[in-house]
């Protein structure tokens, strides 16, 4: 051997490891180039939107942007000091509920306070429409009088840049102007509200300072003559719900821009100033319901399995021909519209429906006590398993089809009785077949919102039902993302335990 | 199973024969519902059972009423239009995405494999409900909630797992020399891709987009909160019909659907026998 040999080089001379890894890294590139175009047209309109029910299911920033002036202010008040927020507090939420109420937003925070304090929707409601009432207005008249540059935006402008006697007005100010451009109005155009007037005035009294402009030190020496206005009264004189402690423990509590209160709401807990505590008993529906869906869904692969496992077996064993034939009755049902198979059940289950009637007929039944299988648990267990069998059977059915039939003939000729064979030979063959039938059945069960919906009446709906109700009806959302959440949790435990057995490359569609 | 052993005991007869009724019942359980709205679409009174006129054969008791509804109410008419407007876009875009991205999955060398894989089929996973509240909510904010486009996208998206799934599966059966030979003769990759590799794909390809069209004619649950009123498709007005004010014109729908499915399933099961022939699995 000669030791010239060094690197084995390719035609056009570089070495032949690095024209491979060349080669080999353009093939990736290409594969993946291929791929891209609907990997970012999934993540876009797919992935995107779960994430963004993921994050809904904690954001809780609307507290804090629509009243940002009392959040602020509540972070200094401790509930077992004081009894109540102190004035500035109550100054903080006027400025803000009067820049809500403009912007027609304080409903909106009211019914998000609401599902943690029932009664806040409608005292925000009742306060959005008196806040414009307030005293404020006779400040305004005073420093008017006192000088009528008050009046022009222009002087409020002229101090912004120059520096306002304090933070209120200079808060109050920013707020005045950012609530008008959001209406599509000038800030120097607009006469200035009262609540600016209200910040003026606290500032002006609260520091102890001379001001070299000539308007201000005019301001401030008169603003000590002025009857001071309390801001607690005024929202006492509205709802004396102001003066409930608890009201503003609940503001407190959920003031921060993430919150897991969705996700206790959702086990029947809640995030109350003292802690989590269980809800009261009417209250806990979620727990309930989630336990109603699980067992429902058992019900429904367990029906499954013992109405799939005879008929893949009989196709497993027939003749290609026959079973074949047959097949089309399994597929049929598997290619029909969901909603053609729920309609029919819908009208077969009724109690004047074709059911009922050939009970009658048959005399099992008498004609004045017709069951009752419709709008209830049975009605979407009947309905739910014979839309999810052929999900049962075509897995089942490509498992059996892979048992050898010299198995059973080995064990029969060994002297095993037609049943022993059956069950322990043919039937433990067959059990991964029923594993992976039962995870699909059981996934799509869980999920299932149509079907319950129309033939469940209210003792047989699943959780989707409820988070479909609090998209379209509660408007809730924050809580049905909670919910959708934890059933994309557990059906996603559910998949990877899927994939183990069965491996997602093996999934086959209609045979 | 095939056949009785002529020495078989009386109880094992007895199995063998009541083994197969039992059979026949869940046969006739899977296919009954099915079967039996088909003459009570015909049903001359507003029933949904069937009348005495009926069972006695009568051509009194039988007539085409709730076609004609179909075919005159406006409701079904325009949720109808809607429903053949939205499906093959959706379709159209699942198939084009979704056959190139497969043909990419099937090099032997991709990175990630694995993870894009898990991300592309998750649509099927995923259960409708939460797909569809996920898409309530991201589709509003970008403003494409309850236009024509969203519900496209939505369903396209929705389609695309069961494109992926048939496509890669034709694909694995497929001879990657033909494509050499090709590009040796001196095809560019385009001409190689319509012209040798498209063909021997296709019949996978139609069977995806026939999966791809019948999810989204058939979706229900997304376009409810994805679509408004201008959207309505046929699915989302029966869901209607049976919520609210239920009418025997859905038994009618029902009817002209299974047809539909059985065309379908007939299709299918001709591209699956040629593409079996094709592949030499099956003398044919």
């Amino acid at each position: 051997m000669s030791d010239t040999a060094g690197p084995v080089l390719a035609a056009d001379g570089r070495p032949l490891k690095v024209s491979l890894n060349r080669a080999l890294r353009r093939e990736k590139l290409r594969a993946f180039l291929l791929v891209s175009p609907l990997l970012l047209f999934v993540l876009v309109t797919f992935i995107a939107p779960i994430a963004d029910m993921l994050f809904r299911s904690v954001e809780n920033s609307i507290v804090q942007e629509t009243i940002p002036r009392t959040t602020d202010a509540l972070r200094a008040w401790d509930p077992d000091e004081t009894e109540l927020p102190d004035e500035g507090t109550f100054q903080a939420l006027y400025t803000d509920m009067v820049f809500a109420e403009e912007l027609k937003l304080h409903t909106r925070l009211g019914s998000r306070l609401n599902y943690e304090k029932p009664g806040i929707s409608s005292l925000f409601r009742k306060s959005g429409r008196s806040v414009g009432k307030f005293d404020t207005k006779d400040y305004e008249k005073a420093y008017t009088d006192l000088d009528a540059a008050w009046e022009d935006p222009a002087t409020w402008d002229r101090l912004s840049r120059e520096g306002f006697p304090g933070p209120r007005t200079a808060s109050a100010y920013v707020g005045w102007r950012e609530t008008l451009i959001a209406e599509g109005d000038d800030p120097l155009e607009e006469d200035p509200w009262d609540v600016l007037f209200g910040a003026l005035h606290s500032d002006l009294v609260a520091y102890d300072a001379s001001y070299d402009d000539p308007l201000l030190q005019a301001a401030k020496t008169a603003s000590a003559g002025l009857d001071p206005i309390s801001y607690t009264q005024q929202f006492e004189d509205i709802d004396e719900d102001w003066t409930n402690p608890e009201v503003w423990k609940t503001i407190q509590t959920y003031a921060a821009k993430y919150t897991p209160g969705y996700f206790l709401n959702s086990v029947d807990r809640q995030l109350t100033p003292e802690g989590v505590t269980t809800r009261d008993d009417n209250e806990r529906i979620y727990i309930l319901l989630f336990q109603r869906t699980l067992i429902m869904s058992m019900m429904i692969t367990f029906s499954c399995i013992l109405l799939g496992y005879p008929i893949a077996f009989l196709l497993a064993n027939l003749p290609m021909r026959s079973a074949n034939v047959l097949m089309i009755l399994v597929l049929l049902p598997f290619w029909t519209s969901l909603l053609v198979r729920t309609s029919s059940w819908k009208v077969l289950l009724q109690q004047q429906g074709v059911i009922n009637d050939v009970l009658v007929w048959i005399g099992i039944v008498a004609d004045d006590s017709r069951l009752q299988l419709i709008n209830n648990q049975t009605g979407t267990i009947i309905a739910m398993t014979h839309i999810l069998l052929p999900f049962m059977i075509l897995p089942l059915y490509s498992v059996m089809k892979t048992i050898p039939l010299s198995y059973v003939r080995a064990a029969k000729s060994l002297g095993a009785t037609d049943w022993t064979a059956f069950w322990r030979v043919y039937f433990p063959n067959s059990v991964p077949g029923i594993g992976a039938g039962s995870i699909l059945v059981f996934i799509l069960a869980i999920g299932y919102y149509i079907t319950p919906e129309l033939v469940g009446g209210t003792k047989g709906v699943f959780i989707s039902n409820r988070i479909a109700y609090h998209i379209s009806s509660s408007l809730n959302w924050g809580l049905a993302a909670a919910l959708g959440t934890i059933l994309l949790v557990a059906v996603l435990i559910l998949y990877w335990a899927y994939d183990k057995i069965v491996g997602i490359d093996n999934v086959k569609l209609g045979g | 199973m095939s056949g009785l052993p002529p020495y078989a005991s009386t109880g094992q007869k007895a199995w063998y024969y009541s083994f197969r009724v039992i059979c026949g019942l869940i046969f006739f359980f899977l296919i009954a519902p099915i079967v039996v709205i088909i003459p009570l679409s015909f049903n001359a009174q507003d029933f949904f059972t069937f009348t005495p006129e009926m069972l006695a054969l009568k051509p009194e008791g039988y007539s085409l009423k709730h076609y004609e509804d179909f075919m005159t109410s406006h409701d079904w008419q325009s949720s109808l239009w809607n429903s053949v407007r939205i499906a093959p876009m959706a379709t159209f875009l699942s198939v084009s995405f979704g056959t190139l991205a497969a043909i990419g999955l099937s090099q032997p060398h991709v990175p990630f494999r694995r993870a894009i894989m898990a991300i592309l089929i998750s649509p099927m996973i995923v259960p409708l409900i939460i797909s569809a509240a996920g898409m309530y909510f991201f589709y509003s904010r970008i403003g494409l909630q309850g236009t024509y486009w969203g519900v496209v996208l939505a369903h396209a998206a929705l389609g695309i797992p069961f494109v992926i799934i048939t496509v890669t599966a034709t694909l694995v059966g497929f001879d990657r020399s033909l494509t050499r030979a090709a590009a040796n003769m001196g095809a560019d990759p385009v001409t190689t891709f319509f012209r040798v590799q498209m063909p021997l794909i296709l019949p996978g390809v139609i069977s995806g987009a026939l999966f791809a069209f019948i999810t989204s004619f058939d979706e229900v649950v997304v376009v409810l909160f994805v679509g408004s009123a201008g959207q309505k498709t046929l699915p989302w007005q029966m869901f209607t019909g049976l919520r609210e004010q239920i009418s025997p014109t859905i038994l009618a729908v029902a009817t002209i659907l299974v047809v539909l499915s059985i065309m379908l399933l007939t299709t299918l099961e001709l591209l699956r026998r040629r593409s079996e022939r094709l592949r030499g699995l099956s003398p044919g």
